[in-house]
């Protein structure tokens, strides 16, 4: 089968010489959610926006292979995958409010997209958006298409902006964080539309988050970022039951979980704080955090298989 | 050490220049105790009331009805600077909480100023002794809160709130902005501090797992009033609201293999202008019976907790 989505050494620089995505590479399947999961500040984002086309002005952007389906975006003019932009890939941010324009009803923002993509008619598009409103959980769509974003909650205008984003059947769907501003009970729910749409749709999921919860219940594969870089990558069951680099490792320590997390013990904690990584730098971003460094880690660091689909860039040969 | 008695706390708000004005209940009669040396976490959807309370704690705002007593003093009778020497906050972003520009060391000792007659010399070793206890060396004292990292932040807004060792700290959602492996750091510093210092915390937080591992009571907040109130690990264990379960089932552990819950509470939060008749839960319970529509379930108390449901009774 062929990924709907390729990246090969990826690279983002911004003007102020940090190396904010640093030769990062990944493939998602079609059906198949990827996450990718690391703290603020690992370039996470970045990597979803560099493939959307939307990084700031004056970044720079190479990558060996970014193909999406047969585009080749490595070579696509600005214009062409502006095309395909909010059709055949779409995406959805953190905080609706922000995405939505205020002054424009919900009914409006949808049916433009089909007006743009497709040169349907203000009306059909009206009525492909009700259908979408309806399809996401959304009661009395009719009604919801004449309101304003500021006149829902956070939770339904999250559900907008997801039944927005499939106007156009894409084939694939970059989530940013689309469940962090909400509160925990509305998560769940909006994580449940998330995989069921996905599901019946056959969609290919990016899934960007901090939070490895949520990985844990939406993700087949996982690459875990750290400073720019896929620190290891492995399918979903694979980093939980196994995590190899010392990072992942760190940060599955971190999280409490009830009723299991012993109480009289301190949490276990990464020291330190992400390094600021510029141009030049070599060796492993983690060294300094790391209980396991060594002088090896300022050299060149070697990628290790572990299985033929979970693989980590670490000095330490796998236990 | 902390008396909470039918406290209540309304705000009125207008929607529009000649819209008739609501009345927000964002604390609806509350009455609790905390004794000295506990955690008490306050959890709960935006829009509950939990921020309100600790506000009101702190005496940042009046209680419009009711009265809170701290060590058996009336929270409104002290003047400012005992009430700084008693309780101190710990906000959420340490970024807005903390003057961009002025230095850590005068962040950090403008309490002590504040209250007057300390010799600079005994302030300064004051400032630098909380600056080690929180784990910042030396030659941060002389940072801008720009040149210092969040979770370097909220260190230095902890050393703020300790620098005059208070009794109580009202922590509000201290590790919400700080990523993972940080909030650790955060937590466990907190912990420490604690145990050192004998202080007494309120800890208000969205995160249950969080919560969980810090708290020795927990109190459950729905539109302005504790639904459910005891202390943690029973709690955690054996919830006995509808909506404390909810809560907890909507908890994402690390754990793959496990499906994504279906809480069933729906995507809106309630109103706190335009609180049900009732049990105040009802519209979204799932148990709902005809009773809860009519009826205010009383308090239950059973094994040391406090339940406002009929289911619980």
């Amino acid at each position: 089968m062929k990924p709907v989505l390729e990246i090969a050494n990826l690279s983002v620089g911004f003007p102020d010489g940090t190396a904010a995505v640093r030769g990062v590479s990944l493939r998602v399947m079609p059906g198949e959610t990827h996450c990718v999961v690391g703290e603020s500040g690992c370039g996470k984002s970045v990597t979803a926006l560099s493939v959307m086309n939307l990084l700031p002005r004056g970044a720079s952007r190479s990558a060996s292979v970014m193909r999406f389906q047969d585009h080749d975006l490595t070579r696509m003019a600005d214009r062409h995958i502006a095309r395909l932009r909010g059709d055949k890939m779409a995406m959805i941010f953190q905080e609706p409010m922000t995405s939505l324009n205020p002054a424009y009803t919900i009914g409006s923002q949808m049916a433009e997209v089909l007006e743009r993509h497709r040169h349907v008619s203000r009306a059909k598009g009206l009525d492909r958006a009700a259908e979408l409103l309806e399809k996401v959980g959304i009661t009395a769509p009719g009604m919801r298409l004449a309101q304003y974003p500021h006149q829902l909650s956070g939770g339904l205008r999250q559900r907008v902006m997801i039944a927005m984003a499939l106007m156009c059947d894409p084939e694939l769907l970059i989530a940013d964080e689309p469940t962090t501003a909400l509160d925990v009970t509305v998560q769940a729910q909006i994580l449940r539309l998330l995989k069921s749409l996905q599901q019946q749709l056959g969609l290919a999921l990016l899934l960007i988050t901090h939070d490895l919860g949520v990985v844990a219940r939406m993700a087949q594969r996982v690459s875990v970022m750290y400073a720019g870089q896929v620190v290891e990558s492995a399918t979903a069951e694979a980093l939980f039951a196994a995590p190899a680099h010392p990072y992942t490792q760190g940060l599955l320590r971190c999280v409490p979980i009830p009723g299991k997390t012993p109480h009289d013990e301190p949490l276990g904690s990464i020291p330190g704080v992400v390094p600021r990584i510029g141009g030049r730098f070599t060796g492993c971003a983690f060294r300094d955090r790391c209980a396991h460094a060594a002088p090896a880690c300022e050299g060149d660091i070697p990628t290790r298989h572990l299985s033929h689909d979970h693989e980590t860039i670490c000095t330490r040969p796998p236990a | 050490m902390i008396d909470v008695r039918n406290v209540f706390r309304h705000f009125e708000s207008r929607s529009g220049l000649f819209a008739e004005s609501r009345v927000v209940r964002a604390v609806d009669g509350l009455s609790f105790s905390l004794e000295s040396g506990g955690v008490l976490g306050i959890v709960g959807e935006s829009g509950c009331g939990k921020s309100t309370l600790g506000r009101l704690i702190l005496g940042l705002l009046p209680p419009s009805a009711g009265e809170i007593l701290i060590e058996g003093k009336n929270l409104l009778a002290l003047d400012r600077r005992e009430r700084a020497r008693l309780i101190q906050p710990v906000f959420q972003d340490p970024f807005s909480s903390l003057n961009p520009r002025q230095r850590v060391r005068e962040i950090v000792g403008l309490p002590l100023a504040a209250q007057g007659a300390m010799p600079t010399a005994k302030q300064r070793d004051a400032v630098m002794d909380m600056l080690a206890r929180v784990g910042l060396p030396d030659t941060m004292a002389d940072r801008f809160p720009a040149q210092l990292s969040g979770g370097q932040r909220q260190r230095v807004a902890i050393a703020r709130a300790l620098v005059l060792r208070p009794r109580i700290v009202v922590c509000d959602e201290p590790t919400s902005a700080l990523d993972v492996s940080v909030q650790a750091q955060i937590l466990n510093l907190l912990a420490d501090l604690r145990k050192d210092l004998g202080l007494t915390y309120i800890f208000i937080s969205h995160n249950l797992a969080v919560v969980e591992h810090v708290a020795t009571e927990v109190a459950v907040m729905y539109l302005g009033r504790f639904v459910e109130h005891g202390p943690a690990q029973p709690l955690f264990a054996a919830p006995r609201h509808p909506y404390t379960k909810a809560l907890l089932a909507s908890v994402l552990t690390p754990e793959p293999g496990i499906p994504i819950p279906d809480v069933g509470l729906g995507d809106n939060y309630p109103d706190p202008s335009n609180v049900p008749a009732g049990c105040r839960f009802h519209p979204r319970c799932p148990a709902a019976m005809d009773r809860c529509r009519s009826d205010t379930p009383p308090a239950a108390s059973r094994e040391g907790r406090v339940t406002e449901c009929f289911l619980a009774a």
